[in-house]
């Protein structure tokens, strides 16, 4: 469904402050695979899916995604085949829209935008009954604005949001990070559901290594821009965090004295 | 104040009130500080005046002058999405080009149509006065173009642009094309400056190139005057609050220089507009200081 050869991109070229982000990336995702993608801060997971996505186009490196050879595509025209949920709960929705409209917007994604009414009845039946799963009591609050609830309440929706067109592949930045406890386990539950539901390709950046082994079907690390851990099947499943945790500090080449990304 | 210029200050706010319209979709809708009003005002006007001083038809000539103003707003979209020029210097050049232009196409600085035959005069001599007759018309054309305006905001596209200005990353994720909706959004505003500049020159009678100056002021100023006194929920009321805003403002602005006890000249005009506009924006809550004044009163 997806496959990425040797992703490159390299900020502020020439310059003192040059950066290569992605140094090779191969990865080669099969339909339905759920995958999460763990790695230090500045690994390169976040430039790697805004590359997946179009807001960053890499310097060399092809990404095909359904077949279709993306790599030079703007990130408009990839919504057709990837949506993506925001780390930041503010990026994601627009507040100063209602709900409704936040809801529409997603609607028409991949399709054509015209001028008929953005919002009617039975655009607003659909918006009901898929919010009425999330049991936020929001399906009743339609025309509210979306600045009025909460980050929580805001990832949920662009959950429902990016799934409301069928689409080939989801991409979910660090999207519970901003979260607290609570509402960060209710939005992993959410999302799980959701996938499973669809069978939809999934990519799932965590920074929690617990999250990394608990949800999804394969594991992959990213470290100075490359892929340099792949787990899935049986190797996976018998993998503890404290395994993860240590083949991590030793790709960093250093012992971890810290248990801060254990109990992340 | 007498009927005569009340009824002038309802006409000249119904052609301000498309102004406001025009700031509020750059401003508010677009988040795209726009200062090429102040040249595609008078760009609508000399467009207009010049073609039926040639004999052109008043209605083609209207047209003409509203596509001429969307063209203005496309050049400023251009010169900042292509070229990153920053948005507000981006509308200043395309602005002092307008100066130019407008002289260009009027080949001189004034140009009067007071005898000519205008999109009023088939309406002229049934027995209604000139300061009734202008006013009427110009809010039959002024609030058909903001109905269309407001169902266009309503529509998908609508909520297409005003997502670009609200949050362009999620726009684009969205599969927004979020500079054809800058493209199309200064085009449609500008345009409305346009057939504001071209009804302007109908209903006075003549194009100048100096009306333009401070017309994005007095357009910010209509469009915080409605927002301040009207509810802005919805789009519908949020467009007729900048047709009002700037009823409400003009006729404020006429009884204050027609009150001979505050000593203010019409040519003080200009300053009274700019420290009113200075009062709201610096207000705590600037949105809506109006509003916040009568709660408090409460």
């Amino acid at each position: 469904m997806i496959n990425v050869q040797d992703l490159r991109i390299t900020f502020g070229k020439g310059t003192p402050n040059e950066n290569k982000a992605l140094q090779g990336v191969n990865l080669s995702v099969a339909e339905g695979e759920f995958v999460t993608v763990i790695g230090s801060n500045g690994a390169g997971k976040s430039t790697f899916m805004n590359c997946l996505t179009g807001e960053l186009i890499a310097d060399s490196g092809t990404i095909t995604i359904d077949g279709k050879d993306v790599s030079r595509w703007k990130a408009a025209r990839r919504s057709s085949l990837v949506s993506r949920v925001f780390q930041d709960p503010l990026a994601g929705t627009c507040e100063a829209l209602t709900i409704e409209e936040n809801l529409s917007l997603a609607h028409s994604r991949g399709q054509k935008r015209g001028f008929g009414l953005a919002i009617n009845n039975n655009k607003r039946d659909l918006f009901r009954e898929r919010l009425s799963r999330l049991r936020l009591g929001l399906e009743d609050r339609l025309a509210d604005k979306m600045g009025l609830l909460s980050g929580g309440q805001r990832q949920a929706v662009s959950l429902i949001m990016a799934t409301l067109q069928p689409t080939k592949c989801l991409l979910l930045d660090e999207h519970t990070a901003a979260l607290d406890p609570r509402m960060q386990a209710f939005v992993l539950e959410l999302t799980n559901d959701i996938v499973k539901e669809t069978g939809i390709t999934t990519l799932m950046i965590t920074h929690s290594m617990g999250q990394a082994l608990q949800f999804g079907t394969r594991t992959v690390m990213l470290h100075e821009g490359q892929v340099v851990l792949d787990v899935s099947g049986e190797e996976r499943s018998s993998m503890t965090i404290h395994d993860l945790v240590e083949m991590f500090g030793k790709v960093r080449g250093e012992e971890l004295d810290s248990d801060s990304l254990l109990l992340g | 104040m007498n009927l005569i210029s009340f009824m002038g200050a309802i006409e000249l706010g119904l052609i301000y009130g498309l102004i406001a319209l025009a700031v509020f979709l750059s401003f508010r809708i677009l988040d795209f500080p726009d200062l090429t009003i102040d040249g595609s005002f008078p760009l609508g006007a000399a467009v207009c005046a010049t073609m039926i001083v040639s004999g052109y038809n008043p209605l083609l000539a209207t047209v003409i002058a509203f596509l001429a103003g969307g063209m203005s707003g496309v050049v400023t979209a251009f010169l900042n999405l292509r070229f990153k020029i920053l948005n507000l210097l981006a509308s200043i050049l395309t602005m002092i080009a307008l100066y130019s232009i407008n002289l260009r196409i009027m080949g001189r600085p004034n140009v009067a149509i007071i005898t000519e035959e205008t999109i009023l005069t088939p309406f002229e001599g049934q027995g209604l006065p000139g300061y009734y007759l202008k006013p009427i018309i110009a809010a039959v054309i002024v609030f058909v173009v903001a109905l269309i305006v407001a169902r266009f905001l309503n529509s998908d596209y609508g909520l297409a642009m005003r997502s670009t200005g609200a949050n362009q990353k999620m726009a684009r994720a969205q599969g927004i094309d979020t500079n054809k909706t800058t493209y199309i959004g200064m085009a449609l505003s500008n345009a409305l400056v346009g057939l504001a500049g071209a009804l302007f020159a109908q209903m006075n009678g003549f194009a100048d190139i100096t009306i333009g100056t401070g017309t994005i002021v007095i357009g910010l100023a209509a469009l915080i005057a409605g927002e301040a006194i009207f509810s802005t929920r919805g789009m519908l009321m949020a467009v007729l609050a900048c047709i009002f805003g700037s009823i409400v403002y003009r006729i404020a602005i006429g009884l204050a220089l027609n009150a001979d006890s505050i000593g203010l000249e019409p040519s003080d005009l200009n300053l009274v507009t700019a420290l009113l506009v200075t009062i709201a924006l610096v207000l705590p809550g600037a949105k809506n200081p109006l509003k916040k004044l009568m709660k408090r009163g409460n």
